[in-house]
């Protein structure tokens, strides 16, 4: 077993994380000349044809940078249920989709396409309006669709177990990015601001909440690498991974930004600071597709061998 | 990155899973005492059973008579021996602690005397670092070593040392310079358990088992040559041992975990368990996984860079709280029998036993409050607390 990156997974990572420095409002044109919207399509499509992992540290850099695309509604969700000639649009930047699985929609403000669960298959939406509505996380609106006939049948809706696993697992991913971020922004503060003489940061009070916060998304991340790792290999712990993770994964980075906010003090409580900005998206990747108490009842049912409560 | 075995791991995990089958004596098998419950002889034995299968010192280098193995078969080791509910090897402070630190600082004699002996477990070891007044703060050593000709006289009193029942030698930290104060003036002493002036007593705690001991030093001597490292350098031959004391023990902590919970998964399923229980179970199952990933991952780290990382204070925090939040669920399940013990509790007492055993985990081999200082510092890079 050997759990370290290759060094061709570490540069896409720094890649990733310099681009996103600079450029912290990119388009899905600039994702696509990256070969980040095609990061795991196959070559054949246009791709660079790599697998989960690869896809799974974009998804934790662009969460780590907060960024608004479609990235996560395209290649987190709906790519495992486009065919391939929707694959080589999104790989190429013509297209980004939304899979619209209840009445809310993320990315309505930003995908060219929505594709929607109608009998027993995933169908394309045509002739549809958009219903942006307000939503605390600005980078990742919510929306509504009105009107629309069924398109083009796209997959089956046998591929919906791996849409789910696939969406649980990025999630996990960019809460991690999230956490973490909100972690760095705190220890950098606590090392500077001083109080009775003294950097904030050597008070216990202070850096063991921390070191929970760093403790708890450490475990996430390993628990997200894994749901990653069985995805891309087609481990069969696959689903009862995913699960872990997010559940693990939304409740570290909603940790870790709420001792971020107390570490700052009344500077992590103003709008002006953009420490909220990361706690709305760990609150709505917490919300998003089950909750912590529901997927650890489908753990535990896994456990007892899928027997009732 | 990938998660599975190589095909030479597998191999090597098949081989000691069969090996294990047929060779752990069943009394041994899914002990609750530590090193406690058994009489000398059947640790021993079971320990030289080890060694002579070659799974003894598995990552020591083969010149000192070690497996020359990287440390993921040391990994699959812990795993597998823990999956078995297998006794530690009685040599366990040997091999991971005092072993490691005399490759490290030891004199070729010194190595030449004990790593051949430490590996077939003709030699126990236990440590003696804490004291009374020395816990967290390890520098606050007063045990004193008195140089007097080729000699050290050693005067004091050490506490918490497993094993000591049984050790034939200890290493000790002791203050050779009396006007020195904190990290300096220290040395590392090799003591002989079985020399005059050397008394243990057995300490018992709160299960009723006597796992540790009290060491008494009354004027015992130490030839200068069993000094490891230099003489007032002991500070820093002491942090060795305490890095190799978290290296791998991720993975041992963690083949413990797996087996709570699946026998806390057994009660509940005996006992029923309601959705709030069915929470907290599933809780600690996805802390398990994720413990489980962090050693290997810290594993992978370690293989790198070939010394232990700081990710051994995360696993072993971690896995302490866990493990008493289990064990806790646990007595719950078990409703008004919680308050029962041993032969007239459900299985034999194990699950009071665990539990209040767990109330040492957050404290033996660094308290969670030192845990959180070293994350804090070491990892996150704040300001120091003192």
């Amino acid at each position: 077993m050997d759990l370290s990156f290759t060094p061709e997974q570490e540069e896409l990572r720094a890649q990733a994380r310099s681009f996103l420095s600079e450029t912290p409002e990119p388009t899905w044109a600039q994702l696509s000349e990256l070969g980040w919207t095609g990061v795991s399509v196959p070559e054949e499509l246009g791709g660079a044809g790599l697998g989960f992992v690869e896809q799974g540290i974009l998804h934790e850099e662009t969460g780590r940078a907060l960024v608004h695309t479609p990235f996560w509604s395209t290649l987190g969700v709906a790519l495992v249920a486009l065919p391939p000639a929707e694959q080589a649009r999104v790989a190429s930047g013509e297209a980004s989709w939304a899979l619209a699985l209840g009445d809310l929609v993320p990315d309505l403000d930003t995908v060219t396409n929505v594709a929607v669960v109608r009998g027993d298959g995933v169908h394309e939406l045509v002739g549809f309006e958009r219903e942006l509505l307000e939503t605390t996380d600005g980078t990742r609106p919510l929306g509504r669709i009105v009107g629309g006939e069924t398109g083009a049948l796209l997959a089956g809706t046998d591929v919906l177990p791996a849409v789910r696993m696939r969406s649980l697992a990025s999630l996990a991913l960019e809460a991690c990015g999230v956490g973490h971020h909100a972690l760095e922004l705190a220890i950098a503060f606590v090392s500077e601001r001083e109080q009775f003489g003294r950097r904030i940061g050597s008070y216990q009070a202070v850096a063991h909440p921390l070191a929970d916060a760093y403790m708890g998304l450490e475990l996430a991340r390993s628990l997200a690498l894994w749901a990653a790792w069985c995805i891309a290999a087609g481990d069969e712990q696959a689903p009862v991974a995913a699960a872990a993770a997010k559940a693990q994964a939304a409740e570290a980075a909603v940790f870790a930004c709420e001792r971020s906010i107390q570490a700052h003090g009344g500077i992590g409580f103003t709008w002006e600071h953009p420490l909220h900005r990361y706690y709305k998206r760990a609150l709505w990747i917490q919300s998003w597709e089950a909750s912590g108490a529901e997927l650890r009842a489908e753990v535990a049912a896994s456990l007892f061998g899928g027997e009732g409560a | 990155m990938d998660f599975r075995d190589t095909p030479d791991e597998a191999a090597f995990r098949t081989e000691l899973r069969a090996w294990l089958r047929s060779n752990l004596p069943g009394e041994l098998r899914g002990h609750v005492g530590g090193a406690a419950r058994f009489d000398g002889d059947a640790l021993r034995e079971w320990s030289r059973l080890l060694g002579e299968a070659g799974y003894a010192g598995l990552t020591w280098p083969e010149e000192y008579g070690g497996g020359g193995k990287p440390y993921t078969y040391q990994a699959i080791f812990f795993e597998e021996a823990g999956r078995a509910e297998a006794p530690p090897h009685v040599g366990v402070i040997g091999l991971g602690m005092a072993g490691p630190t005399i490759m490290a600082h030891g004199t070729p004699e010194q190595k030449a005397r004990h790593l051949h002996r430490i590996l077939s477990a003709e030699e126990i070891w236990c440590q003696g670092f804490s004291e009374p007044a020395a816990g967290s703060d390890l520098a606050g050593v007063r045990t004193s070593a008195r140089l007097d000709g080729d000699r050290f006289v050693v005067d004091g009193q050490k506490v918490w040392s497993s094993f000591a029942h049984l050790a034939d030698f200890c290493i000790l930290l002791a203050r050779s310079d009396p006007a020195s104060e904190r990290h300096a003036g220290l040395t590392y002493l090799i003591v002989d358990m079985h020399a005059p002036g050397v008394e243990v007593r057995p300490l018992r705690q709160i299960t009723g088992e006597a796992e540790f001991n009290e060491i008494f030093l009354d004027g015992a001597e130490v030839p200068v040559e069993n000094v490891l490292g230099e003489i007032g350098g002991g500070w820093q031959v002491a942090m060795t041992t305490l890095l190799h004391e978290r290296g791998t023990l991720g993975f041992a902590l963690t083949a413990q975990l797996e087996v709570a919970v699946r026998k806390l998964l057994e009660l509940a399923r005996e006992r029923g368990a309601d959705p709030i229980q069915r929470d907290a179970l599933a809780r600690e199952w996805i802390e398990l996984q994720g413990l489980r990933v962090t050693a290997y991952r810290s594993l992978s780290a370690l293989m790198k860079t070939g010394i232990p990382g700081p990710e051994g204070s995360i696993l072993k925090l971690r896995w302490s709280e866990a493990n008493q939040r289990l064990t806790a669920l646990a007595l719950e399940l078990l409703g008004p029998r919680a308050a029962l013990a041993a032969g007239s509790a459900p299985h034999d007492g194990y699950w009071q036993h665990q539990q209040l055993r767990s109330r040492g985990n957050t404290i033996e081999a660094g308290t969670s409050e030192i845990l959180r200082n070293i994350v804090a510092e070491r990892v996150l890079g704040l300001p120091r607390s003192r």
